[in-house]
C-alpha cells in the first residue's frame, strides 16, 4: 500500500475513534481503559512476524519477536478478562443481588 | 521486485485485518451502556482472534514457539486478571501499558534488525525505505516512553514509590533537550541508518519518559495513566505505519483517541491545562497554597456512627459522595450495606461521582459497581449536582478537594475554577474523614469543615461506615 493510502486510514479512523468515545458512558471509562489496552496489544502482529521470519533473518530478531509475543499476550489475555470482570459486575436496580460477603 | 513481492500481502489477508479494525471499532462502541459492553468486548476478542490467526497463516514460521509464547504470556495476563483487586485497577492498567510499550519497542527493535521480514528493505539500495525509518523512529520512540513513564506511573499508583512530585532543577530544559534530540535524531535517521542512531533514540526515550512522570504526583495520576493509554496508542499505530497493517493503524488510531479524550476530560474536570499537568508539581507545597487563616484552629463539630445514623435514617433523601479514601480503605461494601438499610427505612438513596474521583477515570464506578451498587443510582457531576439543594445529607467518604467550594468562590485557591460538587448546599453534611489534620491532594483547606451544618466523622472510613451499619441495624 502506498504511504498515502495508510495515512488515510489512520486519519478516518482517528475521527471514528473520537466520536466512539465520546459515546462511551464515563462510568465505563475505567473498562475503556483496560479494553484499550487489550487492542493495542495488536501490535502483537508484528511480534509474529517477527518472531516467525527466522528463515534468513536475524536470530536476535526471532527472540526479540518472541519476548514481544509473551508481553503482548499477557495484555491481550489480561485485557480482556479484566475487561469481563469488570463489566459484570454493572447491575441494574432490579436485579437484588445476593447477599454480599 | 524481490523483497517487496515476497512479503506484499495477499487480498484476503488485507480484508481480515480490515475486519478485525471493524471490531475493535464496534467492541468500544459497545461500552456506550453497561447493556452492551460485554457483547463489545466480545468483539474486541473475536478481532484480536482474527489478527492473531491471519499473521500466523501468513507467516506460520516456527510454530511451536510462538504458540508457547502466547501460552506463557496469555496465562500469566488470564492468572493477573482473575486475582486483581478492583481498587488496584489504576496499576495494573499502568503495568499493562508499560508491556504495550515495551512490546513497541521490541518490535521496532526486530523490525530494524531483520528488515527483509518486514517487507521494509528498498531492495535497489539494500537499506530500509526512508519513509519506514522515520515510522520506525517515532514508533521505537513512542514505545520507550510509553515503558518507563508507566512503569513510574505503575510504582507510585501501587505505592512501592512515593506518591509526591519528584523535582529536579531544570528539568522543564531537560526535557526539551531532550525531545528536541529525539526528533532531530528521528530526521538525521532517515539519512543514516546506522545502530548507534537507532538505539540512541531508544535510549533517550526511555530517558524522558521517566523524567516526564517523575515530577507528576497525586490527583494528576488520573491525566498521566489516560496520557499513557494514549501513547501505547500511538506506538501501536507507528508500527502499524512501519507494517502497512490496517488493524494495527486503526487500532492505534482509537486508543490514541480514547486515551487524549480521556486526558481531556480528566483536566477539564480539575480545570487545569494539560500543559501545566505535564509541567507536573501539582500539590507539591502543601502549607503555602490557599486557605485563608491557615495557622488558626477553626472549630468543627464532630459527631458518632450513632450520630449520622440518626440523621440519616430521619432523612428523606442522601447523597453519597465517594472519593479515593473510600477505594484505600476498601468502604464500598460496607457503604452499600448502609446504603440498603437506609432504602429499607424509606430513604432515597444516590451516589455522585467526580470525574477525577479517584485515581483512573471511571474508578469510583467500577468499585460501587463490585459492591452491587446499581448503577442506575450512580450519578455523574452534571446530572445530579443541582440535587443537593433538595437533599437533606449529603454523606462525603474519602472525598475532599472535589467537594471544596472554594473552587468556585475563592480566585487564589489552587483549584479555583475546577467544577466541584455542592454538598454544602445540602441540610447536612457528613464528612468522613482521618483526621482534622490532613489535607487533600491540592493542599487546600476545605470550608465545608467548619460549616454549621457539617458534622465531621473522624475515623477510617470503613470502621466508621461499619459502626453506622451497626447503629442503623437496631
Amino acid at each position: 500500500m502506498e504511504f498515502l493510502s495508510i495515512l488515510s486510514i489512520f486519519v478516518m479512523a482517528c475521527f471514528v475513534g473520537y466520536y466512539v468515545v465520546w459515546s462511551v458512558t464515563p462510568a465505563l471509562h475505567t473498562p475503556l481503559m483496560a479494553v484499550t489496552n487489550a487492542i493495542s496489544s495488536v501490535i502483537i502482529v508484528g511480534a509474529l512476524i517477527a518472531s516467525s521470519a527466522a528463515a534468513g533473518g536475524s536470530e536476535t530478531s526471532k527472540w526479540l519477536g518472541l519476548l514481544a509475543v509473551v508481553l503482548a499476550s499477557v495484555n491481550i489475555f489480561g485485557g480482556f478478562a479484566v475487561t469481563r470482570r469488570m463489566l459484570a459486575m454493572y447491575k441494574k436496580k432490579d436485579k437484588k443481588p445476593a447477599a454480599a460477603k | 521486485m524481490t523483497a517487496e513481492a515476497v512479503t506484499a500481502t495477499p487480498a484476503w489477508a488485507m480484508l481480515a485485518y480490515l475486519v478485525a479494525g471493524v471490531l475493535f471499532i464496534l467492541s468500544l462502541r459497545g461500552l456506550s451502556s453497561p447493556e452492551s459492553s460485554q457483547r463489545g468486548n466480545r468483539n474486541g476478542m473475536i478481532g484480536m482472534a482474527i489478527a492473531v490467526i491471519t499473521t500466523l497463516v501468513l507467516h506460520g514460521v516456527g510454530l511451536p514457539l510462538i504458540l508457547g509464547a502466547i501460552a506463557i504470556g496469555g496465562s500469566i495476563g488470564w492468572f493477573i486478571a482473575q486475582k486483581i483487586k478492583m481498587t488496584a485497577m489504576p496499576e495494573l492498567v499502568a503495568g499493562f501499558h508499560s508491556l504495550v510499550g515495551m512490546a513497541a519497542v521490541l518490535v521496532g527493535c526486530a523490525a530494524y534488525l531483520n528488515p527483509a521480514a518486514f517487507g521494509i528493505l528498498d531492495a535497489a539500495t539494500g537499506e530500509i525505505h526512508a519513509v519506514s525509518r522515520i515510522e520506525m523512529g517515532l514508533g521505537v520512540a513512542i514505545g520507550a516512553i510509553t515503558f518507563s513513564g508507566s512503569v513510574i506511573a505503575f510504582l507510585k499508583l501501587s505505592g512501592r514509590m512515593g506518591g509526591n512530585p519528584i523535582m529536579l532543577p531544570g528539568r522543564h530544559i531537560i526535557n526539551l533537550g531532550l525531545l528536541v534530540g529525539i526528533l532531530g535524531l528521528v530526521g538525521y535517521f532517515v539519512t543514516d541508518q546506522s545502530p548507534w542512531v537507532f538505539f540512541t533514540i531508544t535510549g533517550l526515550s526511555f530517558i524522558i519518559g521517566f523524567l516526564l512522570i517523575i515530577p507528576i504526583g497525586g490527583a494528576d495520576m488520573p491525566v498521566v495513566i489516560s496520557m499513557l493509554n494514549s501513547y501505547s496508542g500511538w506506538a501501536a499505530a507507528a508500527m502499524g505505519f512501519t507494517l502497512q497493517n490496517t488493524a494495527m493503524i486503526i487500532t492505534g488510531a482509537l486508543v490514541g483517541s480514547s486515551g487524549a479524550i480521556l486526558s481531556y476530560i480528566m483536566c477539564k474536570a480539575m480545570n487545569r491545562s494539560f500543559i501545566s499537568v505535564i509541567a507536573g508539581g501539582f500539590g507539591a507545597a502543601p502549607e503555602a497554597a490557599g486557605g485563608k487563616g491557615g495557622g488558626v484552629q477553626k472549630a468543627y463539630k464532630a459527631g458518632s456512627a450513632e450520630d449520622a445514623a440518626f440523621i440519616m435514617q430521619n432523612a428523606e433523601s442522601v447523597i453519597i459522595v465517594p472519593g479515593y479514601g473510600m477505594a484505600v480503605s476498601q468502604a464500598q461494601h460496607a457503604l452499600r450495606e448502609m446504603g440498603d438499610l437506609l432504602k429499607k427505612e424509606g430513604v432515597k438513596v444516590s451516589y455522585a461521582i467526580h470525574p477525577v474521583a479517584g485515581r483512573m477515570p471511571g474508578h469510583m464506578n467500577v468499585l460501587l459497581a463490585e459492591a452491587n451498587v446499581p448503577y442506575d443510582e450512580v450519578f455523574e457531576l452534571e446530572d445530579i449536582n443541582s440535587d443537593f439543594a433538595q437533599a437533606d445529607v449529603a454523606f462525603v467518604i474519602g472525598a475532599n478537594d472535589v467537594t471544596n467550594p472554594a473552587a468556585k468562590t475563592d480566585k487564589t485557591s489552587p483549584i479555583y475554577g475546577m467544577p466541584v460538587l455542592d454538598v454544602e448546599k445540602a441540610k447536612t453534611v457528613l464528612f468522613i474523614k482521618r483526621s482534622m489534620g490532613g489535607v487533600g491532594y491540592a493542599g487546600v483547606d476545605n470550608e465545608v469543615f467548619y460549616m454549621d451544618n457539617t458534622m465531621m466523622l473522624l475515623a477510617d472510613a470503613k470502621k466508621m461506615v461499619e459502626t453506622i451499619v451497626k447503629a442503623l441495624g437496631h
